[in-house]
Formats: structure tokens, C-alpha cells, sequence
């Protein structure tokens, strides 16, 4: 099972980091992918931290427990790093995603000496210009999939095109603006 | 070749069912088994179903819906959890008496208290004496065969049939599933055709009638034969999905059996953990397997007796507890197995596991083994009744 990339997300109740790991085990499996999603549950509150894990591998994965030694770390929500153990068991040579308005060099110091690749991307301020509305979910998965490569860039752009076309039929005009979230998370995604 | 899907446990169900097109759904909603009657409401208010969809205010309520059902002929499903399980107790026996194939979709959680409604086995196994068939599911893809195969194994023998998957960890996941095409599960199912129902007039009869000590017993042991005759039921519809998917079913599944020396018999989604410890252990030359019980209900006692006879130790995991001072019902009934077969030799302990969702890791699994290791090679085995990855 070499293959196998383990990503955990971190977000709170409400802002979607569940959604966004179930939406990125779809675009793995459309790309002919085993895949796991799943969400850790509890008696969940709005605004309370909650962790959401992805398995992704070429051969399916047996393993049914949560991630504690992923390759990559999504932070939907920065406040999260001052109570939660974001990087804890990040392999160092993966990577930390964090949405967030600073540099990955202004974040670090905030990282428990992680020494493994940081990345910022202000998810809030692409999803505000674009959507109107602070959707942190939607930049956030195309910069791990961006940071990761986990899925095809070309791919997942057509396909999450497709998806948000069937999901927003009825309202064809937000499609417009969540391509164009996914494509400027893609290109403002800061590694360092 | 079937389709290629990704969906939880849940919706596999709930996607069975629809393919199946049962009479009648009683329903009360309970965390982790809700969705299961909530996606599947959608099939019924889409039309995509005709199955009638009866709403109420309990679950045991919803089991005395299912029994009126079925005993009038129909194809009677509900689904649920918990202390719904526990709700319905007194009509699942009911169920099993009256001899009424009902098929109840469990998805497995922790018994209150303290209150939790994360994944352990204290609701299947609180119920394992009510005289239901019971199947147990490793991952969202046995969920859904399992379900495929329960019409005919509980119609074969009129009894009723649980088919449990692991509240959460199975229920809520979303995996890689291959389903079965629609024209090929209706051919696999079949018509229900009842021998007796009540709406067949020209046999009149009664359903739930008294029973003095004259016949109680009669009745009681015609169940037990039942339970019995099960079992080659279980194989032969096992083997037929096998021919129709290339998935086959039997009452265990043995990992990496023929040579082990030290083996876990286990139930469930932590199934999948424990082989890749095997898989990790197998690499640094461990002899190490495990027997996962499909079919709890009934016990096959005698495949695990014979799959055990050459293990030096073994341990019953169980993800529940019996409170009896001694060890949970996994250890009891594979030692007893054991016993009646006349094999003395192997080694085994218990461990409680798993209990309101702690997570169970590969490294749980492989402490398990090196604590097995060490019996085998002092062959003292020491406290038989153990706790795993717990505080004390």
C-alpha cells in the first residue's frame, strides 16, 4: 500500500470541511481511485473544531480507523492552530494547507516547529470576491489538490465543472464564480 | 460486471432497498441508522418505489408495523440503532416466534450509558438471543450484498434477519462500492411467496396465538431447527451471489488462516484494520490470521472449532461486554465451540474493544498479537479477560 495519501482536515462545525473531504474523495474516485471519506463524529455544534480525514490509493485500503500520521493537513479555519494540534503526526514530508491571509513564513512560527512544506491560501478573501459569501470549502480543496496532487489539476477542473453544473442546475449563475474560486486557489496558493 | 459507485454504508442500504422494492417500511428515525429511511422516503416520494412508507412515533412500533406486515404477506423492512434496538426487544421476539422474515437494517451503536452514539456492538449483541438471524458487515460493499442476500436466506427458513454494519465507521463513510445491476438483483431476490399469510383467504389462520406448556416447547424448538437449517442457507445463497458478482459469502472469512500460529476472531469494520496489521506482521514473518464471523446468528461454531484447532493462541475480540465478571460473548460462545469439539490445545483470551467508538488502530491490532506471541511461546496465558487501548 505505498501508494496511499492520508490527508486530515481540520474545520469547524458549519463551514464545510466535511463537505469538502467527501467532494475531494469524488473527484479521487472519478479519477479511478480507492477512496475513503469520512467525517469524526460527535454531537456536532456550529463553530465547534471537527476533524475529517480522505484515504486515496490505487489498491482499496482495509484500514477503518482515523488518520494519525497524515500527508497532508487542510486548516479550513485558522483560529483552529491556537487549540488544536494541527500538525500532530504530519509527516514532514507532506505538507500543512491553511487558509489564511498571511505567508507561509509569517504562519510557521505558529506550527510547533513543523518543518515539512507550509501553504497559505485566503480562501475567505477568494470565496468573498468570487461568491459573495465566505464558502471557505470550495478554494480550500483545489489547494490541496493543487499542494498534493493527488488528482489530476486538469482533471479536477473538468470534472468539479460537471459537478457544480448537476449541483446548481437550478441556479446556473454561481457555477461561474466557483470555477473561477477553484481556478485563483489554484493559482494564489503560497508554498513555502 | 456491476457499477462502479462510491457510497457510505447507509446509502448502499438505503439503495438496496430500493432495488429490492419491498411492500412495507415501518420506520422511526435514530442516529446512525436515520438516513437509511431518509434517503430511502426519497425513493418512495420520488416514485421510484412503490413501497408503502408508514411513519411512526416509535420503534417499537415500527417493528409491530413490520410483523402486521408480513404476517399479511408482504416484504416487511425498517432499520435502526441503539437503544431503538432496544425499543423494539420485545417485538423482535415476536418477530422470530410468528416465524416472520422481516429484514431489519442495524447499523451498530453504543448502548447508554454513559450516553454516546458512536460504534460498538452492545445493541446487536443485547438482542443475539431473539432468535434473529444476524450478519455482520466489514465494509459498506458486505453491507450492501449482505443486504442483497437476506430475502432468501430469511425466506428460506422463515426466520427474521439483522444485517449490522458499524454505526459511523461503515455507516457514514463514503467507499468504493461496486453495486449490482437493477434486472439482476429482482432475478437474484425473487417474489416472496409465503406459505401461510393472513391475506390468503382460503386458508384461514391466526398469527401470534397463545402457546400453553403443552406446546411452548414445540414451538421453541422448531425455531431452533430453523436456526440450524440456516446455516446451509447462509452457504448456498453465499455461493450463488458468488456466481452472479464474484464476491462470495460464507458464514466466516479466514485471512491468512492455513499457517497461523496466532489468530483473532473478530466482527465488523475493525476486520479491515486487523489485516493490515496481519499484512504489516506477515512481512516481518509473523504467523498471524483471523477469522471474521459473517453470520453471528446463527454461530458456526463448528468452522471456527475447526479453523482454531492448529493455532497456539487466539483472542476473541468483542466490541461490547457481557458485565459477567468473565468475558464478552464472542470469547463464550467460540469456547464453548471449542469445548464440544474436544480441542484443548490452543490458547485464548478476550479483549473488550472498541467500546462507544474508541478507535481501533492497526497498532491496537498488532499489541493484540504481540500479547498472543508472548502466550504462545510461555503458553501461560494469564488474565483472560482484558480491556484494549483503555485508561485505567
Amino acid at each position: 500500500m505505498k501508494d496511499i495519501v492520508e490527508i486530515r482536515w481540520h474545520g469547524r462545525g458549519g463551514q464545510g470541511a466535511k463537505t469538502a473531504s467527501l467532494l475531494l474523495a469524488d473527484a479521487a474516485f472519478n479519477t479511478g481511485k480507492y477512496v475513503q471519506g469520512f467525517p469524526e463524529y460527535g454531537p456536532e455544534r456550529m463553530g465547534a473544531p471537527i476533524t475529517a480525514y480522505n484515504r486515496i490509493s490505487s489498491e482499496r485500503s482495509t484500514v477503518h480507523s482515523n488518520i494519525y500520521f497524515p500527508d497532508y493537513v487542510v486548516v479550513v479555519d485558522e483560529t483552529l492552530i491556537a487549540s488544536v494540534d494541527v500538525t500532530a503526526g504530519l509527516k514532514e514530508t507532506g505538507a500543512i494547507v491553511v487558509n489564511s491571509s498571511k505567508t507561509p513564513a509569517e504562519l510557521r512560527p505558529y506550527l510547533k516547529g513543523y518543518t515539512g512544506k507550509v501553504c497559505t491560501i485566503d480562501a475567505g478573501k477568494i470565496s468573498e470576491e468570487e461568491l459573495g459569501k465566505n464558502f471557505p470549502n470550495t478554494p480550500m480543496l483545489a489547494a490541496i489538490v493543487k499542494v498534493s496532487g493527488v488528482v489530476d489539476v486538469t482533471d479536477f477542473i473538468k470534472d468539479m465543472e460537471a459537478s457544480f453544473k448537476h449541483k446548481f442546475a437550478s441556479k446556473p449563475q454561481v457555477i461561474e464564480g466557483n470555477m473561477n474560486a477553484l481556478k485563483r486557489s489554484m493559482e494564489e496558493v503560497q508554498v513555502g | 460486471m456491476g457499477i462502479r459507485e462510491r457510497l457510505s454504508g447507509n446509502e448502499a442500504i438505503a439503495f438496496a432497498m430500493k432495488q429490492i422494492n419491498p411492500d412495507v417500511m415501518g420506520a422511526f428515525p435514530i442516529t446512525p441508522s436515520t438516513e437509511i429511511p431518509q434517503y430511502f422516503s426519497t425513493y418512495v416520494d420520488n416514485g421510484q418505489v412503490d413501497t408503502e412508507f408508514i411513519p411512526v412515533e416509535s420503534e417499537h412500533s415500527a417493528m409491530s408495523t413490520c410483523i402486521g406486515a408480513q404476517a399479511a404477506g408482504c416484504r416487511a423492512i425498517s432499520a435502526t440503532s441503539s437503544c431503538g434496538l432496544s425499543y423494539m426487544t420485545e417485538m423482535l421476539y415476536v418477530a422470530a416466534s410468528d416465524r416472520l422474515p422481516i429484514t431489519l437494517a442495524v447499523s451498530c451503536r453504543a448502548l447508554s450509558g454513559p450516553i454516546n452514539i458512536n460504534n460498538d456492538h452492545s445493541d446487536a449483541m443485547s438482542v443475539r438471543d431473539a432468535g434473529w438471524l444476524m450478519l455482520f458487515a466489514e465494509t459498506n460493499q458486505e453491507a450492501y450484498d449482505n443486504y442483497l442476500q437476506a430475502m432468501r436466506i430469511g425466506e428460506a427458513v422463515s426466520l427474521p434477519i439483522m444485517i449490522c454494519q458499524d454505526g459511523f465507521i461503515t455507516s457514514h463513510a463514503i467507499e468504493n462500492i461496486e453495486l449490482v445491476e437493477d434486472e439482476k438483483v429482482k432475478a437474484f431476490v425473487g417474489e416472496y411467496k409465503p406459505e401461510h399469510a393472513l391475506l390468503g383467504k382460503e386458508n384461514p389462520m391466526a398469527v401470534g396465538a397463545y402457546a400453553t406448556p403443552v406446546y411452548y416447547m414445540e414451538a421453541k424448538r422448531a425455531q431452533a431447527q430453523a436456526m440450524m437449517d440456516a446455516k446451509d442457507v447462509i452457504k448456498k445463497v453465499g455461493a450463488e451471489f458468488a456466481a452472479m458478482t464474484g464476491r462470495s459469502y460464507d458464514l466466516i472469512e479466514k485471512y491468512e488462516m492455513d499457517d497461523a500460529e496466532e489468530a483473532l476472531i473478530i466482527i465488523g469494520s475493525s476486520a479491515g484494520t486487523a489485516k493490515e496489521a496481519i499484512r504489516e506482521l506477515r512481512a516481518q514473518g509473523k504467523k498471524v490470521g483471523l477469522i471474521k464471523i459473517r453470520s453471528f446468528r446463527p454461530f458456526p461454531a463448528d468452522e471456527i472449532a475447526e479453523a482454531l484447532k492448529n493455532v497456539k493462541a487466539f483472542a476473541a475480540m468483542d466490541k461490547d461486554d457481557s458485565f459477567n465478571a468473565h468475558c464478552g460473548p464472542i470469547y463464550a460462545e467460540v469456547c464453548a465451540a471449542l469445548y464440544a469439539k474436544g480441542i484443548f490445545a490452543p490458547k485464548g483470551i478476550d479483549y473488550i474493544y472498541g467500546l462507544g467508538g474508541r478507535d481501533v488502530r492497526v497498532e491496537s491490532i498488532q499489541h493484540v498479537y504481540a500479547e498472543l506471541e508472548k502466550i504462545a511461546a510461555s503458553g501461560e496465558t494469564g488474565e483472560t479477560y482484558r480491556y484494549l487501548d483503555v485508561r485505567e
